[in-house]
């Protein structure tokens, strides 16, 4: 018995013996078998054919077939020939992702720590907009900033826009539309981050002679790190490969890589040319994430 | 550290907080002395945390004053007050290490080079080496400890401690009060320390103020407040008290006379809070001693007779409930020194006083009613 008093002192009962210990051991396996198999099937495999479908002869057509030729030249002409909608896709994510952090950490910053008992209401009224389309929601913002609409109106007449300035078919309108469809990706996870910040720290920091704003940066926001890199990913990722903002807000001036992509595969019946674009995309989304988690990862640590 | 004159001392004037129609403080008023360790002992609920967290500035007072020496600090902003927290949940930041907890407060006010003093503070709470650890990985008194060296690295004007202690088991508990006397001793740093443990409070202040509802009760050394209390709350919570009914009826010499059940008692007038109407008259248990006849009572002591209903033996004493003719349960502490033979329930005794132990204390109706709740179950002979 003197073995037994040195154990831990533990609430739960001890652990069953284990019995059948092969059985336990398969089970995390046989857990992800489904979803393994789905990712397999519905993922590496498409992935596979993607690659090699940017590797295709592109002298090839879908009609008269296309032949496996190691085409790795697909890459640099598809750079040459749509780097700048390439790099628009980068600046407008950019743009909005700074707009949407500007406007959705104080918004979930008040709905944390702030809203009370309206809390769950508020949290409701950032969903609620994700209960229709898309598409129709991309499409509702066409009518409000449309040219003959009350809001251009308006700034019309208090001369924010020129007599013929219009918001619709504008670099501005695409952002808008990005910056509004995402913003969601972005305050979840913020709020999650943000409501188990404990106000008491932030007392305590005001009592060690932190101001305001001190506090800010050396608690609120290191505590909620994990919530802005979870939701600055999410954000950012499906805004660069977006193509329904720039098609329905903007004009093939503001068209981005995702709209090149489009049409790749589905006007131009171009599949090496789509495939290559795809996995430079991909390639510069992935090679993005891996440096800003790095940075934001030693960031936590300091 | 500047060598800190008289006028730095901290003074509450007027202080009133409410939360709605409610009053958490009412209207309160001390001054603590600078230098000093002055304690706040109080019920919880008693509005304890929000005295201290007034003093703080993270709590706006609804009237009165937080004055430091002749500066009116009331409006000042927490970061601008020269006053530190230890609080009661330690509010430990959870993503900094305990050097950088430490350093907090050096660093928010532009000091470079922390590290020598970060060492030393974490040598005077006896965690050198924790520095690179996490507040979870470390005990609830060590996280404690840290808590304490984050506030005092600043040398504040002010220390304000939330039971701090409250979390840690007895031994602990008592090690650290120690440990906290002895650094309050070496950095002679204003110490106010919460606690509703009467035994705490006694063992660590210079002061103790007794909070009840908003209010300080009384406020002194802690044996003057122990040996003549100023309220029944007060006899009550701080210790036992017997508390007989009594009548105050006037004046006699040194004296004041006093009838009690129809027996006749004397207080020094020096131990009497009034002359004249309802009284309680007050004997701690320890100053209650047992004979077993009047004849044995010594000379100049005045005497009850009774019958042990109740003997528990605790050790260092033994504790007796004595029923008296009318009915009123007192309680005598008799020290187990081994002179007197263990008294058995049933025996008839005479309980009995030296008067200079006595105290005479104002008996409101109110007051009587709520004594028993707010205090430990008063012993003494309420009806
Ligand atoms: N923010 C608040 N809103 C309403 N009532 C409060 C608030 N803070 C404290 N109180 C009330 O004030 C009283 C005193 O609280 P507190 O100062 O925390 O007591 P103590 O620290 O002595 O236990 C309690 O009855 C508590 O319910
Ligand atoms: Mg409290």
């Amino acid at each position: 018995m003197t073995a037994l008093a040195h154990l831990p002192t533990s609430t739960r009962p001890p652990a069953p013996p284990p019995v059948r210990r092969g059985r336990h051991r398969l089970l995390p396996y046989l857990l992800l078998l489904p979803g393994a198999a789905w990712l397999l099937v519905f993922f590496a495999l498409p992935l596979l054919q993607l690659a090699a479908a940017s590797l295709y002869d592109p002298a090839g057509s879908l009609s008269t077939g296309y032949a496996m030729t190691w085409a790795v030249g697909n890459y640099p002409d598809a750079v040459q020939a749509y780097w700048p909608q390439f790099s628009r896709s980068f600046l407008y994510a950019g743009i909005a992702l700074v707009i949407a952090l500007l406007m959705g950490y104080p918004l979930a910053y008040a709905i944390a720590q702030k809203a009370g008992r309206w809390k769950h209401l508020l949290l409701v009224a950032v969903v609620a907009p994700m209960f229709t389309s898309f598409l129709v929601r991309t499409l509702a913002w066409k009518t409000i900033l449309s040219d003959s609409g009350a809001l251009v109106g308006l700034l019309r007449d208090v001369h924010l826009l020129g007599p013929d300035g219009r918001l619709l078919a504008t670099p501005a309108a695409v952002v808008l539309g990005l910056t509004y469809n995402f913003l969601p990706f972005l305050v979840l996870p913020l709020y999650a981050s943000l409501e188990r910040l404990d106000p008491r720290l932030l007392e305590a920091a005001s009592d060690l002679y932190a101001s305001p704003l001190r506090a800010f940066a050396r608690v609120t926001l290191p505590l909620s790190l994990p919530g802005l890199t979870a939701g600055t990913l999410l954000f950012f990722i499906p805004a660069t490969g977006d193509y329904i903002n720039a098609e329905l807000l903007g004009t093939p001036n503001e068209y981005m890589v995702g709209n090149v992509i489009d049409s790749a595969f589905l006007v131009r019946l171009d599949y090496p040319q789509g495939a290559a674009l795809s996995f430079l995309l991909m390639a510069a989304i992935l090679a993005i994430v891996f440096v800003y988690l790095r940075k934001a990862g030693t960031e936590e640590v300091l | 550290m500047t060598r800190e004159s008289p006028a730095d001392d901290l003074r509450l004037a007027d202080l009133t907080k409410r939360f709605g129609v409610f009053t958490a403080v009412d209207d309160l008023s001390l001054t603590v002395p600078q230098g000093s360790f002055f304690a706040l002992l109080g019920a919880s609920g008693c509005g304890k945390t929000t005295t201290l967290r007034m003093i703080a500035g993270l709590e706006q007072p609804t009237g009165g004053q937080v004055l430091l020496g002749d500066r009116d600090i009331t409006g000042l902003r927490p970061h601008k007050r020269p006053v530190n927290t230890v609080f009661q949940s330690y509010a430990l930041f959870p993503h900094l290490d305990i050097h950088e907890n430490v350093a907090f407060g050096l660093r928010r006010r532009g000091i470079r080079k922390v590290g020598d003093q970060v060492e030393r503070m974490l040598a005077l709470v006896q965690l050198q080496g924790y520095g690179r650890r996490r507040p979870a990985q470390l005990s609830g008194g060590q996280q404690q400890r840290v808590a304490l060296a984050r506030a005092l690295i600043n040398h504040p004007q002010v220390l304000l401690l939330d039971e701090p202690l409250g979390a840690l088991d007895l031994k602990l508990r008592r090690q650290m009060q120690v440990e906290l006397k002895r650094i309050q001793a070496e950095v002679g740093i204003t110490f106010v320390h919460v606690t509703h443990d009467q035994e705490e409070a006694m063992t660590m202040a210079d002061t103790v103020a007794v909070m009840n509802a908003g209010r300080i009760e009384q406020l002194g050394a802690p044996a003057e407040i122990y040996e003549y209390p100023a309220t029944a709350f007060v006899a009550n919570f701080l210790g036992q008290s017997n508390l007989l009914t009594a009548e105050a009826g006037g004046r006699a010499g040194d004296d004041v006379r006093v009838t009690a059940h129809g027996t006749r008692f004397s207080v020094p007038a020096g131990r009497a809070r009034l002359v004249d109407g309802p009284a309680l008259l007050g004997v701690r248990p320890e100053k209650l001693h047992l004979a077993d006849g009047v004849d044995r009572v010594p000379a100049g002591h005045q005497h009850v007779g009774g019958v042990v209903t109740d003997a528990s033996y605790v050790g260092v004493s033994t504790q007796y409930l004595v029923r008296t003719a009318w009915g009123a349960e007192l309680s005598a502490f008799a020290a187990n020194s081994g002179v007197a033979a263990p008294l058995a329930p049933g025996t008839a005794v005479t309980a009995h006083w030296d008067p200079r132990h006595a105290f005479l204390l104002p008996r409101a109706g109110a007051d009587e009613r709520t004594e028993g709740r707010l205090g430990q179950p008063p012993v003494g002979a309420l009806p």
